[in-house]
């Protein structure tokens, strides 16, 4: 149990830049490299996933001292489940298009690790209004994540950005970039771009004689 | 007579990095001379750009990063001549130029430069392109017979469906369309040679490879002397899988290795999509490679097992 109270506003940029779940944690990277082919994607994806993260953490929340542990994990995978149904259900009726890109990820958001991961390590754990900046957080990071993947890939993989061609006519989209090969290599770039950038800062920090 | 006290290593050779890569780099010319001949000015357009984005690639990365600039270490110039010569003569120039970059900066810079990089970086750049653009990359010129310079979305003889049968020694002349260097397999032999001749390389893995690849075609049902003689298997085996990076250490690890290649370029030309299969199977070992070195490794003198020596 966290014996000092973390204000609200370190618990959201914890999830958005200390322990981003996508470059930090490097936990749900199946529907990362899966779905960024597009900004849009990338978007849609991070959105539903913050959805189900907040509905989750907060139910999981006040459960929290109700449910046995025994069968905490079932119960927190029972309680994702309904939330990421909703989700489905939702954008199967209002934006059909983009259920259609995303497919199957939809569906397999309920085995997406930084949802039972949070629901584990901090609603399990924390007050309902705490986990739910947590959740906001988190998926903030997760989108902001697949955001940039997504609009890398696809101005070098299709010309586009946001579906508006920003490459000039004579441009030949670069196909690997929305290819899966492509995901793994922009991924890797930007995880290592962002871990040098962290321990640049970090180094600087311990020079200034203060722990990160 | 004075005699002087030092401590191991006590033979020395004068080879270098460097005068190692320029051996790579003479042996190579002779593709560079047939490739030249036989695609005029389009080809040696494409060399240039790839070597010279390859040099310009690595200078500018090792000065951005602070690191030391090894450019003078020419391994870098015999990347972008291999890569090079394993394109299609009408490649734009900005295709080549960004697999020239990717080769260096994202294959063999950003895993640690010379000798770090556990893929051979002109062939990963080449299967990018081929990913990429694949239109331009199988566009190549009809050189044969009637001799129209003339690009046009052209089959190779390897994928079969050419209405021109091509003789063995048209095959090994060269006068065939393919990728520049690729072509003229008696260019290849002679860079070959020079390379034994000076030791740059082992007969081990060129000539294996070849044999490989031989019998896997005859055992697919396929003509094994046109298997041979077609496509980049004979320049692959020669420059690529030969690279000292990426292929293994020991020589039973080296035999597994090129008989991979081998048997793996034909599985891919029998049953795959693409018609030729060099650039993958060659990756494809290049990953095996630090499994071969390690399952397969060199027996270090003094250690391990001789069987005589093991009842002492």
């Amino acid at each position: 149990m966290m014996k000092e109270r973390k204000s609200l506003g370190s618990i959201f940029l914890n999830g958005v830049i200390t322990e981003n779940p996508t470059f930090r944690l490097v936990l749900g990277t199946c529907p990362t490299l899966a779905v960024t082919t597009s900004a849009i994607n990338g978007i849609g994806m991070g959105a539903a996933a913050t959805f189900v993260l907040i509905g989750s953490n907060v139910v999981v929340s006040l459960l929290r001292k109700f449910i046995p542990n025994n069968v905490r994990i079932p119960s927190f995978i029972v309680i994702i489940c309904t939330f990421v149904t909703m989700v489905q259900l939702f954008m199967q009726a209002y934006l059909p298009s983009l259920y259609e890109s995303l497919g199957i990820f939809i569906p397999l958001i309920v085995v997406n690790c930084i949802i039972l991961a949070r629901a584990e390590a901090f609603a399990s754990k924390n007050s309902v209004i705490a986990s739910a900046v947590d959740g906001l957080g988190m998926g903030v990071g997760f989108t902001l994540a697949l955001t940039l993947i997504g609009m890398i890939r696809e101005v070098i993989g299709s010309g586009t950005l946001f579906g508006i061609q920003i490459m000039g006519a004579g441009y030949e989209p670069m196909l690997l970039f929305v290819l899966a090969s492509g995901g793994f290599l922009t991924y890797g770039l930007l995880l290592g771009a962002i871990n040098a950038i962290v321990r640049r800062f970090q180094k600087d920090k311990h020079v200034e004689g203060g722990r990160a | 007579m004075s005699i002087r006290l030092s401590s191991a290593p006590h033979i020395r050779t004068s080879a270098s990095t460097q005068s190692l890569m320029l051996n790579v780099v003479i042996a190579l010319m002779p593709c560079v001379a047939a490739g030249v001949y036989l695609f005029e000015m389009s080809a040696l357009a494409v060399l240039c750009v790839c070597a010279g984005t390859a040099v310009l690639a690595e200078y500018v990365w090792q000065r951005l990063m602070k690191i030391e600039v090894r450019v003078g270490d020419c391994s870098t110039l015999v990347t972008g001549i291999i890569l090079g010569l394993t394109l299609p003569p009408t490649l734009p120039w900005w295709a080549a130029m960004v697999a020239s970059a990717f080769a260096i900066i994202v294959v063999k810079q950003l895993f640690g430069g010379i000798g770090d990089n556990f893929l051979n970086p002109a062939l990963t750049a080449r299967a990018v392109l081929l990913a990429s653009w694949p239109a331009h990359m199988t566009t190549y010129i009809d050189i044969s017979r009637d001799h129209i310079a003339d690009a046009v979305t052209m089959a190779t003889p390897l994928s079969g469906e050419n209405v021109v049968e091509y003789t063995y020694l048209e095959l090994f002349q060269g006068a065939i369309p393919g990728s520049i260097g690729e072509t003229c397999k008696a260019a290849i032999l002679v860079g070959l040679v020079y390379l034994l001749i000076t030791k740059t390389i082992s007969w081990r893995i060129p000539v294996v490879t070849m044999a490989s690849a031989f019998v896997s075609a005859f055992v697919l049902g396929m003509d094994p002397i046109h298997a041979v003689l077609t496509g980049g298997i004979l320049f692959g085996a020669v420059f690529m899988a030969t690279d000292y990076t990426t292929s293994p250490m020991s020589a039973s690890a080296q035999y597994a290795y090129s008989v991979g290649i081998g048997f793996l370029t034909m599985i891919i030309r029998r049953f795959g999509a693409y018609p030729e299969g060099v650039t993958y199977a060659i990756l494809l070992m290049n990953i095996l490679t630090p499994l071969l070195d390690k399952y397969m490794p060199n027996r270090i003198y003094g250690h391990g097992k001789k069987k005589e020596a093991k009842e002492a």
